[in-house]
């Protein structure tokens, strides 16, 4: 009975990166464009808002807009980066390039398959968060020592997303349907979860929901890290983030099993 | 053309016949060693759609066998149920002595696949793809490098290795996807339809390289609706019908069993008053389309009962397996 899904679970603990070295081998091959691409829109709004909107807002939490704009574009960035290389990119791998089903023959599993996308997603993630974050700690926008504080936090956001858009592309038929996931879920987090302002600003009853999104979490982790605060409840937003890791995995792997090994 | 093999008595409808190479120890007897594959009563259905049947079939260790049929016989679908793809709705599928799809990944291990669509990495160089398949199957980039010349000289792609899948012509692609079939030395060879799309050359490249994998000992599993290659290319054949065995065994036998003398096919005339005209000459006719097909053990005086009327187009030629098809569904195979 169990045997059946075992198709759908990682066969071990490695099986999985041979999947993510394919996709690093085709990704280094255009990896300039890449990189550029991944951080161009968060730069831009980093320092369109940052500077534009800064002048008028001046301080906000004790600190200047930009610098608190900073970790909200990181994870923003990281939350895009990975959901776009899944519905994108481990789309077209699974659907038009037909790649998983040349994989799907080999000693791998499908939650071999899952896994290295995830990997791969999360990787992108963190190129694009880190170069963001980069950028704000050498104009002194953030501070250095507990930058490092940081990286961990973005990887988890990383493999969060990539894990929810993994459910996305087990149910989507075609690519029209990402659009949806975009404009009803990831850009609403991204004004509910403070990376634009204060969580505080908006009406008790929206702070509630955003407490439960997983942006919100990724944020309360990397603000502190970037400002160089003590960070509150971080066992609770690590523990949010790997329950939203674990369970949409789980989720997309069943999806997906039942969607390619009919 | 007509083989000497000779065929054990048989019956109408359903031929069954021993594996001709090598003969498994009866169904049930635990010696596995010489089958490599092993269906029975196996059954595939998505909702009311029964895709495959009640099938049952055993292929032998380093015998090619072939599944022959129609599209939409269930080709397919086997192959994927062999990789544990895909799981039956009911029956024991067993490869290599695993049991599949339960234990498919270890089955996977010993198994190479040519997919009906190539499925290679555009983006890749030819050695590329080669190193990251080799990867899937828990190869280091050191143990890829070293059979990397002897598959590319097996694939005549030595002088592309560094070109991208892109620059490939499509034989060239199915090399390659052949080539890579072998990256972990397998002992079965599913290939699925393996010369669709080919041009007449790059076919019998790939034939010829198919029966080096024979001669190697590799068992290979084939599908395909091309006569000519089940006939080349099969130690036995499944002759398949939406999804329902209707014979089996090794092709010439096939055809003397079922046919068992010359054929002519006469068109370019009304097929329904040529067939009057001839019948009594034949031992049976059949028309498909607008070609009347004529079994005669004695052709020429067929032909020289349609000597003198103009228009005809005649061809007489032995008997092939396409003729099976026609005897035993009444349709030919051809899409």
């Amino acid at each position: 009975m169990w045997e059946q899904y075992a198709a759908a679970l990682p066969a071990n603990a490695w099986n999985w990166s041979a999947v993510w070295r394919r996709n690093y081998m085709a990704w280094r091959k255009a990896a300039l464009a890449s990189l550029l691409g991944n951080l161009a829109e968060p730069m831009s709004a980093l320092f369109g808002l940052g500077f534009g909107l800064g002048l008028m807002i001046g301080q906000v939490d004790g600190i200047s807009y930009i610098a608190f704009l900073a970790a909200g574009m990181i994870a923003t960035s990281a939350m895009i980066s990975a959901t776009f290389e899944t519905v994108y990119g481990a789309f077209a791998r699974m659907h038009a390039q037909r790649t998983w089903d040349a994989i799907l023959c080999t000693e791998l599993t499908l939650g071999d398959v899952v896994l290295g996308e995830l990997a791969w997603a999360a990787t992108k993630a963190v190129l694009a968060g880190t170069g963001i974050t980069i950028v704000a700690a050498a104009l002194g926008y953030a501070a250095w020592p507990s930058i490092p504080y940081a990286l961990p936090a973005i990887a988890l956001t990383g493999v969060a997303f990539a894990s929810l858009a993994m459910v996305v592309i087990a149910l989507a038929p075609s690519y029209d349907y990402f659009v949806f996931y975009q404009t009803l879920f990831l850009t609403p987090m991204m004004y509910l979860c403070g990376a634009i302002f204060p969580v505080t600003q908006l009406p008790i009853a929206l702070q509630r929901v955003a407490e439960a999104l997983p942006l919100a979490h990724s944020i309360d982790l990397i603000r502190p890290a970037m400002l160089d605060r003590d960070a509150s409840s971080v066992g609770l937003h690590v523990g949010v983030l790997c329950i939203y890791t674990i369970v949409a995995f789980v989720v997309s792997a069943l999806l997906l099993r039942r969607r390619l090994m009919r | 053309m007509l083989g000497g093999v000779e065929a054990a008595p048989i019956s109408r409808r359903t031929i069954a016949m021993k594996p001709a190479p090598v003969t498994p120890t009866d169904r049930g007897g635990e010696d596995v060693s010489n089958v490599a594959i092993d269906f029975t009563a196996v059954k595939k259905s998505y909702g009311q759609k029964v895709v495959v049947d009640q099938l049952s079939f055993t292929v032998a260790s380093g015998e090619c066998f072939g599944l022959l049929g129609p599209n939409g016989a269930g080709k397919s679908t086997i192959a994927r149920m062999i990789l544990g793809m895909s799981s039956p709705s009911a029956g024991k599928i067993t490869v290599l002595g695993e049991k599949v799809p339960a234990r498919a990944r270890l089955a996977r291990k010993r198994i190479g696949v040519v997919p009906q669509a190539d499925n290679l990495d555009l983006e890749f160089t030819v050695r590329e793809n080669l190193l990251v398949f080799g990867r899937y199957f828990g190869m280091t980039a050191k143990d890829v490098e070293k059979i990397t010349p002897s598959l590319l000289e097996f694939a005549r792609l030595e002088s592309k290795a560094d070109a991208r899948v892109t620059e490939l012509s499509g034989g060239m692609k199915r090399r390659l996807t052949l080539a890579r079939a072998l990256i972990n030395d397998p002992e079965i060879l599913i290939l699925d339809e393996p010369t669709t799309g080919l041009d007449p050359h790059a076919r019998h490249l790939i034939w010829e390289r198919l029966r080096a994998l024979l001669s190697r000992g590799k068992t290979i599993l084939l599908t395909t609706h091309f006569m000519e290659e089940a006939e080349r290319l099969c130690d036995r054949l499944c002759v398949l019908e939406a999804g329902r065995k209707i014979a089996e065994g090794p092709p010439h036998a096939l055809i003397d069993e079922q046919i068992g003398c010359p054929v002519i096919e006469v068109y370019g005339g009304d097929p329904n008053e040529l067939c009057a005209l001839v019948k009594p000459l034949a031992q049976r006719t059949e028309i498909s389309g607008e070609t009347l097909f004529c079994y005669a053990p004695d052709p020429e005086q067929v032909l020289a009962r349609l000597r003198g009327r103009t228009g005809l187009r005649v061809l007489q030629r032995p008997p092939n397996l396409e003729d099976v098809f026609l005897r035993l569904t009444g349709r030919e195979m051809r899409d």
